[in-house]
């Protein structure tokens, strides 16, 4: 239990998707406009993480690794699909994405307007498929932990662009030089707070 | 490609094509595609090169894959065929890149799956591809291709060189004696953070020469 929490913590803050990895940048940087939308955003990012970290963890353990078919006999003790993982974890993606965005439409329509075209572009946020790929890396052992993995993960990245998304809300009023409003001063915020993020990197969990 | 060049492939407007991306609309600086693995593969340039090549490769052949076959997608699943078309694409470079260039494909870890995730391929193929004959498509694809490539080996060069002190492995700061009259590397330079400054201030610089680039707010 104590080492779940920890992970937790770490994927949240030490591992940070957007601060440490740089993952999910493309929707970080566009929607990270109004809070209410990131706030939305976010959501939805955890929220897909939290049902395809846990697929994408079945599918590797049983279908994709060395050695992990051999609950269909013996014969298949060898077989190494891992190369196959990439096309495995996106089409598991893409179809949950396809899932959440019909559910968001059905109860929630104006979540489902105000996110407009980045619901299905969820499905290429390099976080998705990123922490599905360091799921796969770090080998997690039990189905428990790659969730409390993905949520933490998914956690991090709601923290870090609801955040960017306050900052920017401040931003507006005051006197950045043209060549550097918008995008520009995103980058050099988000590398500002990345260094700040970088203070927890020393804490042993 | 070669056999069917019989018709002015060079013309004047698909050489626009390809030049556009380097400069005035840089799939990361203007477009804002493709920022993820950009910052994260620039520690050093041998990654970043490889990166860039890598990217170039799948752009430009699933480009050109997508245009021949945009036809016959049917347009609401075009966003699966895409991803499948990509994803083989990014299959074959990876399992190149572990048997040719082991250390380099270590290095990189999980930011060769992610070419299939890098928005610059969605982009190009919704936006340029799934409108376009297969050549300009190609065009297209070795353009942006290359604007990103621009970028990562700009920033990966200063990172190095700054960060520590060499230029694609080569130790161009301690032949020039620097360490001796009391010269560090500023090892800020390798962290993550400062990716994204220095990508900040090449838009900076970038929007500074160009003032129609700059955001109206």
């Amino acid at each position: 239990m104590e080492n779940l929490i920890n992970l937790f913590i770490k994927s949240i803050f030490i591992d940070n998707m957007v601060f440490a990895f740089f993952l999910g940048m493309c929707s970080f940087l566009a929607v990270s406009k109004s809070v209410k939308t990131s706030l939305g955003l976010g959501i939805a990012v955890v929220f897909v993480l939290l049902i395809t970290i846990p697929v994408n963890f079945l599918v590797e353990f049983y279908v994709l690794k060395k050695g992990a078919l051999i609950w269909l006999g013996e014969e298949f003790a060898d077989v190494d699909l891992s190369f196959l993982s990439f096309m495995i974890f996106i089409a598991v993606i893409a179809a949950i994405v396809q899932l959440v965005e019909m559910i968001i439409e059905k109860f929630s329509p104006s979540l489902y307007n105000s996110l407009g075209i980045f619901l299905p572009l969820i499905a290429v946020n390099c976080a998705i498929l990123g922490a599905a790929l360091f799921m796969q890396e770090r080998e997690y052992q039990t189905l428990l932990e790659a969730t409390v993995f993905g949520v933490g993960s998914g956690v991090g990245w709601l923290l870090a662009i609801v955040s960017i998304a306050a900052i920017r809300e401040k931003l507006k009023y005051s006197n950045v030089p043209d060549p550097l409003k918008g995008l520009g001063i995103t980058f050099i915020l988000t590398g500002l707070m990345a260094i700040a993020f970088m203070g927890l990197m020393g804490f042993k969990l | 490609m070669s056999e069917k060049e019989k018709e002015p492939l060079l013309s004047a407007k698909n050489i626009k094509l390809f030049t556009a991306p380097l400069g005035n609309d840089n799939p990361i600086t203007v477009q804002v595609l493709g920022i993820c693995s950009a910052l994260a593969v620039t520690v050093k340039l041998e990654p970043a090169l490889v990166m860039a090549l890598s990217v170039t490769i799948v752009v430009a052949v699933s480009n050109v894959v997508i245009s021949a076959m945009r036809n016959y997608i049917p347009d609401r699943i075009r966003i699966i065929v895409q991803l499948v078309v990509i994803a083989t694409m990014v299959i074959l470079v990876d399992q190149f890149l572990k048997a040719y260039a082991f250390d380099v494909s270590k290095q990189l870890s999980v930011f060769v799956g992610l070419i299939i995730t890098n928005c610059i391929l969605m982009g190009r193929l919704e936006a340029f591809a799934m409108a376009n004959k297969p050549w300009p498509s190609f065009i297209d694809g070795l353009g942006n291709g290359a604007g990103y490539g621009i970028i990562l080996v700009v920033v990966a060069f200063f990172r190095e060189l700054l960060g520590s002190g060499t230029v694609y492995g080569f130790p161009v700061m301690e032949k020039l004696g620097l360490y001796k009259i009391g010269y560090e590397n500023n090892g800020m330079m390798i962290l993550p953070p400062m990716a994204l400054i220095a990508v900040g201030l090449i838009i900076w610089f970038q929007r500074s020469r160009n003032k129609n680039l700059v955001e109206k707010k």
